[in-house]
């Protein structure tokens, strides 16, 4: 197992490089520079391009900012009063995080509830009833819905805050909204698995011993179905606490997401490059833990990775 | 004998989309107090609905009860509330599924598996309910019972997982077990070793069994009692000797004479023509008449009773009624046809083989340390004209043999000629494609290996298009290859999904015929078929044979199948051939361990034989630990090769010089 892991770290070692190199590369592509304001004399530009090491080549940038890298450092903003990139990551991580996993953790819950139920009462008003809820919440994108919140919880009924960050009741429209397609998305899928799992003979098997419906689902179904239903759940999490970007605009959450977007116009290279490889440790970690997840649901697994 | 379970006209549908399937349709039978009650028939005929409503296990929203009763205990088990039948599933009336593979939990150990119904219906709690999983454990022969007990599903072998399965099913001294064809999925050798434990543990707990299956040897092996089903109805019920020696329902008697008899040598098999009936609309009067060319008139107009043949056997034909014509049952008719007119062996050009493998390797890389030897240093030739047949269990090379004969795999070693030209020359794609043309293959399963989005006539195409034939000629090649394989032209035009399994294998065949091959492997081609369709395909098989004078290298696990079909047999064991001999002498004088212990597992259609028969039991342990490296293959008796060490052809010439007196 420990070997297993191993490995694993290595080749999310040997991704990370790429994904730097890619979007250092990309980067450098781009049109433009921090220092585009047409105000700023030519000397005094190549004066600030000297300063931050960027008349340099291209491939000495790139061994300059991964040596920095490996040491911790991400570098300053150009843009935001020469600031650390890590602290600004720092703060700014903090309400997307929340936001993530609470929209993350809300969805998978309620849509694998939803999932089960679905399944098990198969081809009735209650599946297909389930099944168009999905539909639509796959469908409508976050901002209508997260409008829709504003305007009827926020304003109309005057329950709960529709913007800015002070607390936890500022964060349920916004979790709300971001849940929704996280629970249309794992009911789905919970729906399709468990009907497969419900199929099998094994569950005819727990069947013929007498065994009684809830401990069928639960003992026999529920845990093979959950499975695959892990597979996604790591992407998801990622998907969402990156792509809240258009929420947080939205209820003016001050998120790494909008910060980010923002970085990119500004063509602030330090704080796109800490940004994206902040969003792809995020990314391979979880799919590690999601692996190591995997090896403790399916023995199947752990035993092929333990020998 | 105490009557245990009785069923009272039975009758079930099931909702389709098509509409109503009429799956059992008026079954009655009694169960008595240990014995073993055999329930045989085809796909469809209604067997496993039939017994699943035993314990109410089919699926409750596409299941109609139309009629009948299920009498267990003074209870309809029919009826009766959910809780009673809980009470009843695992406690007193168990169920073994056909496939170990998938009626474990891959998630849960065997242990906890075994126990979940024990803590269900006993007051056992905590540490005796371990110490009844160890002792069951043991009860169904698995060994290190306390340390596995806490392994998964996939840490055992197929074997053993059917084992797990039969434990759980004893695991609270039920009354009575039913087994959906417990062994159909496992190799010979495991499925005599599960046979007889079954029947073990039956004499130990006086059990009664009722045991589902199609393999008439296993019945002949296994029951005290018979049910043929046919069409969703029991045709006939009697003893098993009754049943084997003297059954009187056409259908029984067909299916009888489909099975190859080793003691009567026929040129054809005997074959059931068509298909079951559709049970969208059962067919009036007896089911089997359409498919009974000596049927009655009245078969087609009423449904026969079931008459009475003895106190024990009641069969349902028109045939036993006191009016009717005296007919000579199917059976004895082929034998005496066949003694009239009986073929030579037919004899080959030995000294220019067809098809030559010189000791062929063929070995899988699974990591850095681990060799998989699938097939490992094999030499045999295959004549033109010849059919060779090549046994062994799962796992042995077989299949793998073939695979690297029509070149899908790059040999680790060795050579091999097809029809004088080494394969391992053929380099460019042209060369390629003119070995494809001479070899082809037919494979098992025939419902996965046709392309369901492409029609008949487009599948049989492909060769065709492959190998240059003008578009203008495909349409009539496309007809005549149907024809051959014994289907209308109409097919042409249809989806394999409107075919049947024997018609899809036929399909199959015409796909392979398609080129004009000369050498056609079949891979297990009949495995996945009934036995009455078996016997099409066979027959098919051996006709184009003589026609065409096509070659055969026939894979199988089905032996007597084998020894009926082929003209010399290998018998492969790990990745070897150990045995080779024309296949009446491999049958009658095997002499390699191995090939006797496989020879007397199977079973056969026979129960006064199968009650004599002692099993030989292979010494894997003992063989493989013996030093083999002077192993060699030697031609024993003529003809007859065998795989010994020095030692063991030192031992066989001595106990044959003394056994055989000049």
């Amino acid at each position: 197992m420990i070997r297993y892991i191993f490995t694993r770290i290595g080749y999310m070692i040997i991704t990370l490089f790429i994904i730097i190199l890619l979007s250092f590369l990309l980067m450098k592509a781009l049109p433009g520079s921090p220092f585009n304001d047409e105000r700023l004399p030519e000397t005094q530009k190549e004066l600030l391009y000297k300063k931050y090491g960027l008349d340099k080549p291209v491939p000495i940038q790139f061994g300059i900012y991964l040596t920095n890298l490996v040491q911790g450092d991400l570098g300053i903003s150009f843009v935001l009063d020469n600031r650390p990139v890590t602290k600004i990551i720092q703060e700014r991580i903090g309400a997307s995080a929340i936001l993530g996993f609470q929209a993350v953790t809300v969805g998978t819950l309620i849509g694998l509830l939803l999932g089960i139920v679905a399944a098990l009462r198969h081809n009735t008003v209650i599946d297909y009833g389930a099944t168009v809820l999905a539909v639509l919440g796959i469908s409508i994108p976050s901002f209508v819905f997260a409008g829709f919140l504003q305007y009827w919880v926020g304003v109309k009924l005057g329950w709960l805050p529709i913007a800015f960050w002070n607390g936890f009741e500022y964060s349920i429209l916004p979790t709300i909204a971001l849940a929704v397609g996280v629970v249309a998305t794992i009911a789905r899928f919970t729906r399709i698995e468990m009907l497969e799992v419900l199929n099998q003979e094994y569950i005819l098997t727990a069947r013929s011993k007498g065994l009684s419906n809830s401990v069928i689902i639960t003992k026999h179904g529920i845990r093979n179905a959950l499975i695959p239903i892990i597979t996604i759940i790591g992407p998801l999490t990622v998907n969402t606490i990156t792509g809240s970007l258009v929420i947080e605009k939205i209820f003016s959450i001050p998120g790494l997401g909008e910060q980010f977007v923002n970085s990119i116009i500004t063509n602030d290279y330090q704080l796109i490059m800490g940004t994206t490889i902040f969003y792809a440790v995020l990314f391979v970690s979880v799919i590690l833990v999601i692996d190591i997840l995997y090896g403790f649901i399916d023995p199947r697994i752990r035993v092929i990775g333990g020998e | 004998m105490k009557k245990i379970l009785e069923v009272k006209n039975l009758s079930i549908s099931f909702n389709t989309q098509n509409g109503e399937v009429q799956a059992v349709r008026n079954v009655s039978f009694d169960l008595f107090e240990g014995e073993t009650l055999a329930i045989v028939g085809e796909s469809g005929s209604g067997k496993s609905v039939t017994s699943k409503s035993l314990l109410r296990l089919n699926p409750a929203e596409t299941t109609m009860l139309k009629n009948g009763q299920i009498l267990y205990n003074e209870k309809n088990i029919l009826t009766c509330r959910e809780q009673e039948i809980r009470a009843i599933r695992g406690a007193e009336i168990s169920m073994i599924f056909q496939d170990p593979m998938t009626a474990l939990n891959p998630t849960m150990t065997i242990g906890s598996q075994i126990a979940e119904s024990i803590k269900k219906h006993s007051t056992l709690r905590g540490n005796q309910i371990t110490e009844r999983v160890h002792e069951l454990l043991q009860l169904v022969g698995i060994k290190e019972a306390d340390k596995r007990y806490k392994q998964y599903p996939h840490q055992f072998s197929g074997g053993m997982r059917q084992r797990i399965v039969i434990a759980m099913a004893l695991a609270c001294e039920p009354r009575i077990i039913i087994a959906d064809e417990p062994t159909t999925a496992l190799d010979v050798s495991i499925q005599a070793q599960i046979l007889e434990l079954l029947k073990n543990i039956q004499k130990k707990m006086n059990l009664s069994i009722i045991f589902i299956t199609h393999d008439l040897g296993v019945v002949a092996k296994m029951a005290d009692r018979v049910a043929v089903m046919y069409a969703g109805k029991i045709i006939e019920i009697g003893l098993v000797d009754e049943i084997f020696y003297h059954c009187q329902h056409p259908y029984t008697q067909g299916l009888l004479a489909a099975m190859p008899n080793p003691d009567i040598e026929t040129n054809t098999l005997y074959a059931i023509p068509g298909t079951p009936p559709n049970l969208l609309q059962p067919p009036i009067g007896d089911a089997f008449a359409a498919r009974n060319n000596q049927a009655l008139k009245i078969d087609f107009l009423e449904e026969p009773p079931m008459f009475k043949v003895s106190d024990t056997h009641y069969a349902a034909t028109w045939l036993l009624h006191e009016q009717a014509p005296k007919m000579i049952p199917i059976h004895q008719q082929l034998a005496q046809a066949e003694r009239k007119e009986r073929e030579k062996a037919p004899v080959f050009d030995t000294t220019k083989p067809y098809l030559t493998l010189q000791g062929v390797k063929q070995h899988f890389k699974l990591d850095k340390n681990a060799i998989n030897k699938a097939v490992d240093g094999i030499t045999f030739d295959i004549y033109k004209g010849e059919i060779f047949g090549l046994v062994g269990e799962s796992g042995c090379g077989k299949s793998t043999t073939g695979r690297s004969i029509i070149g899908l795999n790059i040999l680790t070693d060795g050579d091999i000629h097809i029809d004088g030209r080494n394969i391992n020359e053929a380099k460019t794609k042209q060369e390629k494609l003119a070995f494809n043309r001479k070899v082809q293959m037919i494979f098992q399963d025939p419902y996965s290996s046709l392309n369901p989005r492409m029609k008949i006539a487009d599948i049989i195409a492909e060769g065709l298009a492959i190998h240059g034939v003008p578009k203008s000629e495909w349409r009539a090649k496309i007809y005549e290859l149907l024809n051959i394989v014994g289907l209308t032209k109409e097919y042409a035009n249809r989806y394999p999904h409107e075919l049947s399994g024997g018609q899809r294998q036929r399909i199959g065949i015409a796909r392979a015929l398609a080129v004009e091959p000369e050498l056609i492997i079949a891979d297990e081609p009949i495995s996945a078929l009934d036995v009455s369709i078996q016997a099409q395909i066979v027959n098919l098989l051996k006709k184009l044979q003589k026609e065409r004078e096509l070659t055969y290298l026939f894979i199988a696990h089905d032996l007597s199948m084998v020894k009926y079909i082929s003209n010399r047999i290998g018998v492969m064991y790990r990745g070897k051939i150990v045995e080779l001999a024309e296949s009446h002498e491999l049958y009658d004088h095997p002499i390699h361990p191995y090939t006797k212990a496989l020879l007397s597992a199977i079973p056969l259609p026979d129960p006064k034989l199968e009650r004599e028969r002692q099993r030989i039991i292979f010494n894997e342990a003992e063989y493989n630990a013996t030093n083999r490296e002077s192993e060699s293959f030697t031609e024993v008796r003529p003809g007859h090769f065998v795989m010994l060490t020095e030692e063991e052809l030192t031992q066989y010439d001595q106990v044959n010089s003394e056994s055989i007196p000049l």
